[in-house]
């Protein structure tokens, strides 16, 4: 394997890693309520900033992203409490306008409460590149990749070993039914927002040190995770993770080899034809209509 | 349709100068956009998140014509109409077989490939630095001033929601509100939906890109910002604002949703956040958006003794 293939692989892992994070959030949010969440790239921006302000005011790394990850779960349940709760027995629609709104308010507040100048976080155990296969690798990749890992078996356990994942899943496939097995709809919208929320958080924080972040990074971060959600199939977790990655891979090998100035129009071309060939995504069920 | 007709005829009274006509002939541009979307969204009940490709490829189409291979302004702007459709029409037909936020990743996809392609061929485009657009004449004489321009968008306007309004009552508009009620039970009886799904698609990419390429002229210069993606959620969002499956509603939601940031400048800093919230607000007590709610609340009035 050539170094230089190495190269793209790290990086567009590394990358692909956070889109998963971000599209795991637009997934379990689907799943409880059929909502997009279009704010869903603002808890991204809102984990990366708050870390750093929190990190600027003086409490240490792990202090700060915890307290950021916390903000942002809060925010994600006041926008179920005060926005999606209150629209009840509005269609789906209406709903994801609500979001886009929340959006575009989160992007306001942040710009206010912060500033419009870029942040960046310090990596999280030096800058000392490390060497595979002749590529180098920043330590920050190690730790995108791996919490990104974590993450991914929490989640699994979540949802296939304890009750609140199960209830989750149970709204997910048939609301009422659920309702009348004595689950709480709202108490599982209020969980799937908060962890939605602290989800892109993480992925903002994941990321900060790589990539920089300000008031603005929500909205192409955002985009990324949907197009990879969609790309493995909405609802389905494995396929968030699989898009995800595809997503990362695909960019940059697309930048390295082709071009980088078309590298996104590379990822969109792909994406078109994978759902003319799959309209379910990659991991998306055969879909049956009833009629 | 009289009272539309009314509105943009006596407009003019309520606008002092020539701000006002700008903002009114904005609103009027972004109306015609939404009322064409509406057809795609509202009565055939697909969503597309890139209506703004259609809308630059109008613009850019218009713009590059003209300013660099020398075309009369009015051919270019029916060229660059007919080639937003053509590509509509191509692309439409693999990709309006998705459903639902399938079909919204796809329509989203094209759109930002479109807006990738405007902001990367410089030698076109001009970038992201955008480029100046040679006034809209026709045989001698330039459209100039912001009156003249009112009148040509209202009377497009007007020309726009008859034409959609008639088309709603014809039988075409009748099979697309079937395959949206439901899209088995439509085929059912008859109706070729794929065609007619691709009709609206293609229809609405048209009306887009003619308003991208009469804003071009307007502006007299064009930046990739007027493509982007956010472009493409602002003007669904104006649709459903002002209520889905309602012509007028697509223009009042066109109307305030172009208004209200020029008239929310006041507000400085915290803009964007007092739009957010306007919008978050209508849409949690008016869900049918404006429009609808409002005429059910009048007929309810009536109604009442």
């Amino acid at each position: 394997m050539s170094a230089q293939l190495a190269q793209f692989l790290l990086s567009g892992l590394t990358v692909g890693a956070i889109y998963a994070l971000v599209a795991l959030g637009f997934c379990i949010i689907y799943n409880a309520s059929h909502v997009i969440n279009f704010a869903q790239g603002e808890f991204v921006m809102i984990g990366g900033m708050a870390a750093a302000s929190f990190l600027g005011a003086g409490l240490p790394l792990p202090l700060a992203a915890l307290a950021a990850v916390a903000l942002a779960a809060l925010i994600g349940m006041a926008l179920v409490k005060f926005a999606v709760e209150p629209a009840r027995g509005a269609s789906v629609v209406t709903l994801i306008i609500i979001t886009i709104g929340a959006a575009i308010l989160l992007r306001g507040l942040a710009s206010i409460v912060w500033d419009k100048r870029i942040h960046a976080l310090p990596a999280f155990s030096g800058e000392q590149p490390i060497e595979i296969a002749g590529a180098t690798l920043a330590p920050q990749s190690l730790w995108v990749i791996g919490v990104t890992a974590l993450i991914v078996a929490a989640l699994w356990w979540f949802f296939n070993r304890t009750l609140t994942g199960k209830a989750i899943l149970a709204v997910s496939h048939n609301r009422l039914a659920a309702q009348l097995m004595g689950i709480s709809v709202r108490r599982v919208l209020l969980v799937s927002f908060g962890l939605s929320a602290a989800l892109g958080a993480l992925a903002g924080i994941l990321i900060a040190p790589i990539t920089f972040t300000s008031w603005d990074v929500g909205v192409m971060l955002g985009l990324k995770g949907f197009a990879a959600a969609i790309l493995g199939g909405m609802g389905s977790g494995p396929g968030a993770v699989l898009g995800g990655l595809t997503l990362g891979l695909l960019e940059s090998l697309g930048a390295g080899y082709i071009s980088s100035a078309y590298k996104d129009a590379i990822a969109f071309i792909i994406i078109l034809v994978v759902l003319v060939l799959m309209p379910g995504g990659l991991l998306g069920g055969r879909a049956t209509e009833r009629v | 349709m009289l009272a539309l007709i009314a509105g943009v005829a006596l407009l003019p009274l309520a606008l002092a100068n020539n701000y006002h006509y700008e903002i009114a002939i904005l609103v009027g541009l972004n109306a015609i956009v939404c009322v064409g979307l509406n057809l795609l969204i509202g009565y055939a009940g697909q969503i597309s998140l890139g209506h703004a490709g259609f809308f630059g490829i109008g613009a850019y189409g218009s713009a590059i014509l003209t300013a660099r291979y020398g075309w009369p302004p009015l051919a270019a702007l029916v060229a660059a109409s007919a080639a937003a459709a053509a590509l509509a029409f191509a692309v439409g037909r693999p990709i309006l077989r998705l459903r639902g936020h399938y079909l919204a990743m796809a329509t989203l996809g094209l759109g930002i490939i479109i807006s990738i392609v405007v902001a990367t061929e410089d030698r076109y485009t001009g970038g992201p630095d955008g480029m100046s657009v040679p006034p809209l004449a026709l045989a001698g004489f330039t459209l100039a001033g912001e009156r003249a321009w009112y009148w040509l968008v209202g009377a497009l306007l007007v020309a726009t929601v008859w034409l959609s309004l008639n088309l709603i009552e014809s039988p075409v508009g009748r099979a697309l509100r079937a395959l949206h009620g439901s899209e088995v039970a439509a085929e059912v009886s008859g109706i070729d939906s794929a065609r007619h799904k691709l009709l609206a698609f293609a229809l609405s990419a048209a009306i887009a890109a003619l308003a991208g390429a009469l804003t071009a002229h307007y502006a007299g210069f064009i930046t990739p910002g007027k493509v982007t993606f956010l472009h493409s959620i602002e003007l669904v969002v104006m649709v459903v604002f002002g209520g889905m499956a309602s012509t007028f509603g697509a223009v009042v939601g066109a109307a305030v949703l172009t208004a209200l940031p020029q008239l929310l400048t006041v507000f400085k800093e915290y803009e964007m956040v007092v739009f957010g919230s306007v919008m978050m607000l209508t849409m949690i007590f008016m869900p049918r958006g404006l429009v609808p709610t409002i005429a059910a609340l009048a007929a309810r009035r009536r109604k009442a003794p």
